[in-house]
């Protein structure tokens, strides 16, 4: 490779954020772990999710709806949809890291929020790289040694809502969905999602409330566009 | 449950691939980044209510909104990611006590 390389000062400040990162996040991973085994799975399906689908939002949602009594598909159903913005994050990042073929389908993997957020406002392709692979790796590691060690903390502390468990799951989501409450829209837009969610609950399957509340984000992002172009 | 687990996989590492990989210029079609950035806030706001306000097929207010209205407290006065979370089921577990 022919990137110039970065100043010793500079990449170990970005490894050092990294760690932090991975360190953080891996602290969350425990509650997954903890709570996916008492929605019902095994450890080694908790530890799974984890290794696989490595996105925590969707191994939330995931859980989430199997927690609730949804059908497992449901849940992937779910998870996929809200995996979707990893997709948007790659969009925004594929200009900034230049990997080319075997090199993108491995990056992929460990394309999250935290690798996009700690590559995004980079101002080279080194440092940009760098970032990414460093944040990736770090909270890949920490957090399926947490995903285990909440997994197996939890098939030991029974019931979990006992501890309150089961109401951090929403609280998680919450502190998620925060920083798009600023926006006046969106506030609007997770108004009415709730609102249509909870409306559903006594009607239909569990997991189907979620999943239809996605619909009104398709009916807002096209019913947008006549009032922003007149 | 494996079957839902490695569709789930499959799915969102396809998502992730694709990003690093479509052309971008999908993003310049407004409606596709509009619904994009919808998505994610309305999956939230429908999981965080279910989570919070149902029980089986029924709605309920219980301890659950404690910890709930704990974490908007918390993320108003900009306390970390794991204060909000652990605070939550704290409060949570507390009122499940008295």
């Amino acid at each position: 490779m022919s990137l110039p390389s970065l100043p010793g000062a500079e990449r170990s400040a970005i490894i050092r954020d990294a760690i932090a990162v991975g360190v953080a996040t891996g602290a969350y991973g425990i509650s997954f772990g903890a709570v996916a085994v008492s929605s019902g799975l095994s450890i080694l399906q908790a530890c799974a999710l984890s290794l696989l689908v490595f996105t925590g939002a969707s191994q939330f949602a995931f859980i989430g709806v199997i927690a609730a009594g949804g059908a497992p598909m449901s849940g992937a159903m779910t998870a996929i949809l809200l995996g979707t913005r990893n997709a948007l994050y790659g969009l925004r990042l594929a200009p900034l890291l230049q990997w080319p073929g075997v090199r993108r389908v491995a990056a992929a993997q460990i394309l999250i929020d935290e690798s996009t957020a700690m590559s995004a406002n980079r101002d080279s392709v080194s440092a940009a790289r760098l970032g990414f692979l460093s944040t990736g790796l770090a909270v890949f590691v920490l957090w399926n040694a947490a995903t285990l060690a909440g997994a197996l903390a939890g098939t030991a502390i029974g019931d979990p809502r006992t501890y309150g468990l089961d109401a951090a799951v929403g609280a998680a989501f919450l502190a998620l969905l925060w920083p798009s409450l600023a926006v006046r829209r969106n506030q609007v837009v997770a108004v009415l999602a709730a609102a249509v969610a909870l409306g559903l609950v006594p009607f239909t399957a569990a997991g189907v409330p979620v999943l239809a509340a996605g619909g009104i984000a398709l009916l807002a992002g096209l019913l947008r566009r006549p009032v922003e172009e007149r | 449950m494996w079957l839902a687990i490695l569709v789930a996989a499959v799915g969102c590492y396809a998502l992730k691939l694709a990003g690093l990989s479509l052309p971008q210029r999908v993003l310049a079609n407004p409606s596709v980044e509009r619904i994009a950035d919808f998505i994610p806030v309305a999956l939230l706001a429908a999981l965080i209510a279910v989570q919070v306000w149902s029980a089986g097929p029924s709605l309920a207010i219980d301890a659950r909104t404690a910890a709930l209205a704990f974490a908007v407290a918390a993320l108003l006065l900009r306390a970390p990611f794991l204060v909000v979370v652990i605070g939550a089921a704290v409060v949570a577990a507390l009122v499940r006590l008295v």
